[in-house]
């Protein structure tokens, strides 16, 4: 097989492992464990060697049935899509032990096949071509991530799940809108041939691209936890279990990849009917993102909260970088959505840690007893914070400095280095206030006494969260070869022309 | 037709979105239901408005109608189907569970509860020993 016949193995594997979860080893946890981290460690594998793949080639394809494009679906592989299956592989590992190690699995049914499957929804979206199955794999993952967001039960979390459903349910109402209109004006939904035929649009049908297109960019923003769409995040990562939030700090970058996607291949700003217009939204909203977020965590009294709004904050970051639209800005943000996605999952799985061992005290941010292993959590909590805050030496400075550097004798320059800064500055505060009232202050109010432990804690959840740590100072180490591969990357996402070929075939 | 068309998804699109504001989960899922109902029209009617003509491409016919279209509401429904019933039944869990069928969570965790048997009408219908749907 060549490696083109592997593109369509992400999306098969835990399509073909999920139901046979659900049907054959719906009894044996063990057996769904197992099978579980083998498949998940396999895709990890296979993301690894199609990542260095499409490092080295062309961009590939895979056309489902056979059927050539525009006609049939297809699956794309560059390098965007390399680097986005990697990164939810190498953030599924850590995050699945964990789930075991922690109990979380057991705690409901069918915990591992509604992971598999949100791993499927999750890379179709990455590798499609073509912007309906993208819906579609949207769905999949959505209807997953449903499951998964419920998963243990209990009255917040059910009403939280409702919300969060619904939000999207509006939301996937929007993207067809936006697929009907689109497809409307051009008679198309390859993305490629969309590249093709929305350059050459008559002046005519200007307006109506340009509806479907800002649909579009709702539904990415809805996705992206974009303000003013953020409404559904806190609610939702907050209550979700621990885990689970973890894996889900992986679903706001899916939007957040559509955007990237589909904003410079099909609706680059050199299109007549478009232009900046996007730009033009996309960088206020995403300056209010990362206000909003970063005040969020100031105001925040639950460590589940704190932690969401953490992630719409740096989501604010990232669009930032994003709504630049060149070169720089494209390198800017694939690295800080790698660092941003191994930060939010970080934080979330210690803050499952800490909360486990509060009893009663739960993820409120107020002075409680020591808890077992304080000191180990108290220190995992304090690396995690000074990454996702973007403070030296982990590589949420080195993400912040790129982002910053791609804003460099831009238009509003001194609004963005402004709301960077000043928002680091909060978000500082924030997290030292909630380490400090979690960790330090249980001495002042009880020295000496700790909450007992008598549960024998197993050591599985540590390990997964110090590999996810153990990304993020890689990701600081080698940040030079990796923003050296990410330049080549945001390099071949502006050569429409290399993408459209490679779909279509030559003209 | 255009007319009749277009006037539907818009009314349809309205009422859906009004229901898909209010704050108890049985009118927002009815919204929900009327907007994918909207959307399905939308699309249907994104390859033009043809009447009469197959849905098929042939070199002997002059007019057809644009298939795709009608393959891509096919997978609407299917999906907006599936999730209207997932959200019917996430809803009941968490009105089970909660004992009420708001959408909003402004609820305080330490609010007194109160006891479906002493209940009266002012403590609102979700209270009520019969349950909100005994109610109206």
């Amino acid at each position: 097989m060549s490696l083109s016949e592997w593109i369509i193995a992400p999306v098969l594997i835990p399509a073909v492992l999920a139901p046979l979860m659900v049907l054959l080893m719906r009894f044996d946890m063990l057996l769904q464990q197992v099978f579980s981290v083998v498949g998940t460690v396999a895709l990890a594998v296979l993301a690894l060697w199609l990542l260095i793949g499409a490092s080295n080639g062309p961009i590939l394809d895979y056309r489902l049935g056979n059927w050539p494009a525009p006609f049939g679906i297809i699956l794309v592989l560059d390098r965007l899509s390399a680097m986005m299956l990697a990164l939810t592989a190498g953030l599924s590992v850590p995050v699945l032990l964990y789930a075991i190690g922690s109990g979380w699995d057991t705690r409901g049914r069918h915990f591992h096949a509604l992971f598999q499957f949100q791993l499927m929804g999750i890379n179709g979206a990455f590798l499609t071509g073509d912007a309906f199955n993208l819906f579609v794999f949207f769905e999949v993952l959505l209807i997953a991530s449903y499951g998964l967001m419920i998963h243990g039960g209990g009255a917040q979390r059910m009403k939280a799940g409702v919300q969060y459903v619904v939000f999207n349910l509006a939301g996937s109402t929007l993207f067809l809108f936006a697929l009907g209109t689109i497809y409307a004006v051009t008679g198309t939904l390859n993305m490629a041939d969309l590249a093709n035929k929305v350059v050459a649009l008559p002046p005519g049908d200007a307006g109506l691209i340009r509806v479907g297109a800002i649909l579009l960019l709702l539904v990415f923003a809805v996705k992206g936890a974009l303000v003013p769409l953020q409404f559904w995040l806190p609610n939702t990562y907050s209550h979700a279990p621990g885990p689970v939030a973890a894996l889900f700090a992986v679903m706001t970058k899916i939007g957040a990849y559509a955007i990237l996607r589909v904003f410079t291949l099909i609706f680059p700003p050199t299109t007549p009917a478009t232009g900046s217009l996007f730009a033009d939204i996309l960088l206020p909203a995403a300056l209010l993102t990362l206000a909003v977020g970063m005040i969020g965590i100031l105001g925040a009294r639950q460590l589940t909260r704190l932690i969401s709004f953490a992630a719409i904050g740096s989501m604010g970051t990232l669009f930032i970088a994003v709504a630049q639209f060149s070169p720089e800005g494209n390198t800017a943000a694939l690295y800080y959505m790698v660092h941003s996605t191994l930060a939010a999952a970080v934080l979330f799985l210690i803050a499952d840690l800490t909360i486990a061992r509060r009893g009663e005290a739960g993820g409120a941010l107020r002075p409680a007893p020591r808890i077992a292993q304080s000191g180990l959590i108290a220190a995992l909590f304090f690396a995690a914070a000074i990454g996702m805050a973007g403070m030296p030496p982990l590589s949420g400075f080195v993400g912040k400095l790129l982002v910053m550097q791609a804003t460099w004798g831009q238009p509003g320059q001194a609004l963005i280095w402004g709301t960077i800064l000043i928002t680091s500055l909060i978000a500082l505060l924030g997290f030292a206030r909630a380490g400090s009232s979690l960790f330090w202050k249980a001495n002042a109010i009880a020295p000496g006494s700790r909450i007992s432990d008598p549960e024998e804690r197993p050591t599985l959840p540590f390990i997964a969260t110090g590999i996810l740590l153990a990304g993020l100072v890689a990701l600081t180490v080698f940040a030079g070869p990796v923003t050296g591969w990410m330049q080549g990357t945001s390099a071949q996402l502006l050569d429409r022309a290399a993408y459209v070929t490679a779909v279509l075939g030559p003209k | 037709m255009e007319l009749l068309v277009a006037s539907a998804v818009g009314m349809m699109t309205a009422a859906g979105i009004y229901l898909f504001l209010r704050l108890r989960t049985f009118p927002v899922i009815l919204g929900l239901a009327l907007l994918s109902y909207a959307v399905n029209l939308f699309l249907f009617a994104t390859g033009r408005l043809i009447v009469g003509a197959p849905a098929i491409l042939s070199l002997h016919l002059k007019e057809y109608t644009d298939p795709l279209p009608q393959a891509l509401v096919l997978t609407a429904i299917v999906i907006s189907f599936g999730m209207t019933a997932l959200v019917v039944i996430l809803s009941l869990g968490a009105y089970l569970e909660t004992g009420n069928d708001r959408i909003d969570m402004h609820e305080p965790l330490d609010a007194p509860q109160v006891d479906a048997t002493t209940a009266t009408p002012s403590d609102g219908p979700e209270h009520h020993p019969a349950g909100p749907e005994e109610q109206s």
